[in-house]
This record gives structure tokens, sequence and C-alpha cells, in this order.
């Protein structure tokens, strides 16, 4: 699925990588433990999370995750952009619900990386 | 041919740093043309560590070693050390705060993680003095 697709889908507001909005992802993970995410995540994902701190950003340069989206209207900080831009990371926000973003995208044919 | 070093030295005292020397070395070795997959192992396993070292030990120095056929880490702290290491390798164990859980981790990952993504893992830790881990993962 196309960044820019997630992006219409969620109706989301975007941070960074305007010019990345064809790339693909190949699946979708969300969790608000950074850990899991180290542990589960699979290459070229969207992440989904309500948490926000750079910790977010570093662990998706780590796990080579494309996009990062932040659900119920959690907006990212000036550092966390700045973070993103340099590691050529988009980042969008929702204001839907992390369980309503997963079904949308989900029904739209991206899947989980264990399916 | 002699391995590249690398030396970096890992504050404690800001959470939001945590994370810079492994970015700094999954760009060395993009830039060096190692497979992709062994730049995410590498780079996952120490950015857990560096976690670790900010959250439990109050930093340390980090070591790597990168030769053509195996990148090895090795990161030394002077914290707490660790008192059960079986229990520190069980997924989901953890000491860590509730203030570090709410920043998302301390999970009771960091550990089980390293081991996960690395061909080899050696710590040595004594209560009061430090931990020293080293790790290593085959190109």
């Amino acid at each position: 699925m196309k960044i820019r697709e997630i992006s219409q889908l969620l109706d989301a507001k975007l941070y960074t990588g305007e010019e990345m909005l064809d790339r693909e992802v190949h699946n979708g993970f969300s969790c608000d433990l950074m850990s899991d995410v180290l542990a589960y995540a699979e290459n070229e994902a969207v992440l989904l999370t309500g948490l926000v701190n750079p910790q977010v950003i570093r662990t998706a340069e780590m796990m080579d995750i494309v996009c990062l989206v932040f659900v119920r209207g959690k907006e990212p900080t000036e550092a966390m952009i700045k973070l993103a831009e340099e590691r050529s990371i988009v980042i969008m926000s929702t204001d839907k619900r992390m369980f309503t973003s997963c079904g949308i995208l989900h029904d739209a044919g991206l899947k989980s990386g264990d399916e | 041919m002699e391995p590249m070093i690398l030396e970096y030295t890992v504050s404690a005292d800001d959470f939001s740093g945590a994370g810079e020397a492994s970015g700094d070395v999954k760009k060395t070795l993009k830039s060096l043309g190692f497979p992709p997959e062994v730049i995410r192992r590498v780079s996952v396993a120490m950015y857990e560590a560096e976690i670790n070292m900010v959250i439990h030990a109050r930093g340390g120095k980090i070591t790597v070693e990168i030769s053509p056929d195996e990148i090895r880490v090795c990161c030394e702290d002077v914290g707490p050390g660790i008192p059960d290491i079986d229990l520190a390798m069980q997924e989901g164990w953890s000491t860590a705060s509730d203030k570090v859980r709410g920043l998302g981790f301390g999970a009771g990952m960091g550990l089980p993680n390293i081991k996960k993504y690395t061909d080899y893992l050696d710590i040595k830790t004594v209560v009061g003095q430090g931990t020293t881990l080293t790790m290593s993962v085959a190109v």
C-alpha cells in the first residue's frame, strides 16, 4: 500500500515526507511499546502508535520503518519532526483511534507481518 | 585486515539522545555496504543495549569493531549490575520504573531482543560495580 493511500484513508495530517508519499509499505504494526516493536515489527512497515516521544523515531530508524502514524490526534514535537526528516521517515497524525485506524487499513488490504 | 573501531560515550542525562550511537553505527554499516539484515540486527541489538545503559546504568561506553565477517559490540557500564541474569533474560521480566515504561520501554524485552538478534552474547556483571555486555553478529 502506498503511504499516500494510508494518509487518505485515515484522513491524516502530514508532518514530514511529502516527497515520499508514493513509497510502498509492505505491512502494518500497531503498538505503544517500543520494545515489542523492536521484537516483532517487519521491514518497510507502517507503525501506528499512541506513544509520542523521540524514541519512537529512533525505534523506527532501527527497524527500517518508513512511516509513522500517531493515533487519537496526538501530535509530534518539533524535535521529533526534525529527527524524522533527517532519517527520511514519514510522520502523520490521525484523529481516529488505534483500533479504528488498524481496521480501516486492514480492510483496504494492508496486512500484518504474520498473516 | 584490521577491524574498524568506533567508540561512543552514552550519556544517561538525556533520554531523547539514547539511540544516537546506534543510529551512527547503522549509517556507517550502510555506507560500508553490509547486507540490510545484518545492519538491522546489529543496530536493534545495540539500540536495546544503549537504552538499557541509559535507564539502568547511568550511561557508559560502547566500542564497535567492524570486520568484513563480523560486527562486534562491547557495552561497558558502571551501573548497579544484574543480580540474576537468568531472570533478566526472561521475556517480560523487568525492574524498570513506571517513568521508563511510560516512555515505551522497560517491558522486559531488552536482553531477550539482544539475544534474538545476535549470534553471540556474553554478559559479565558484578552487583554494585557494573555490567559488560559483548555481542556479535556474523556477516
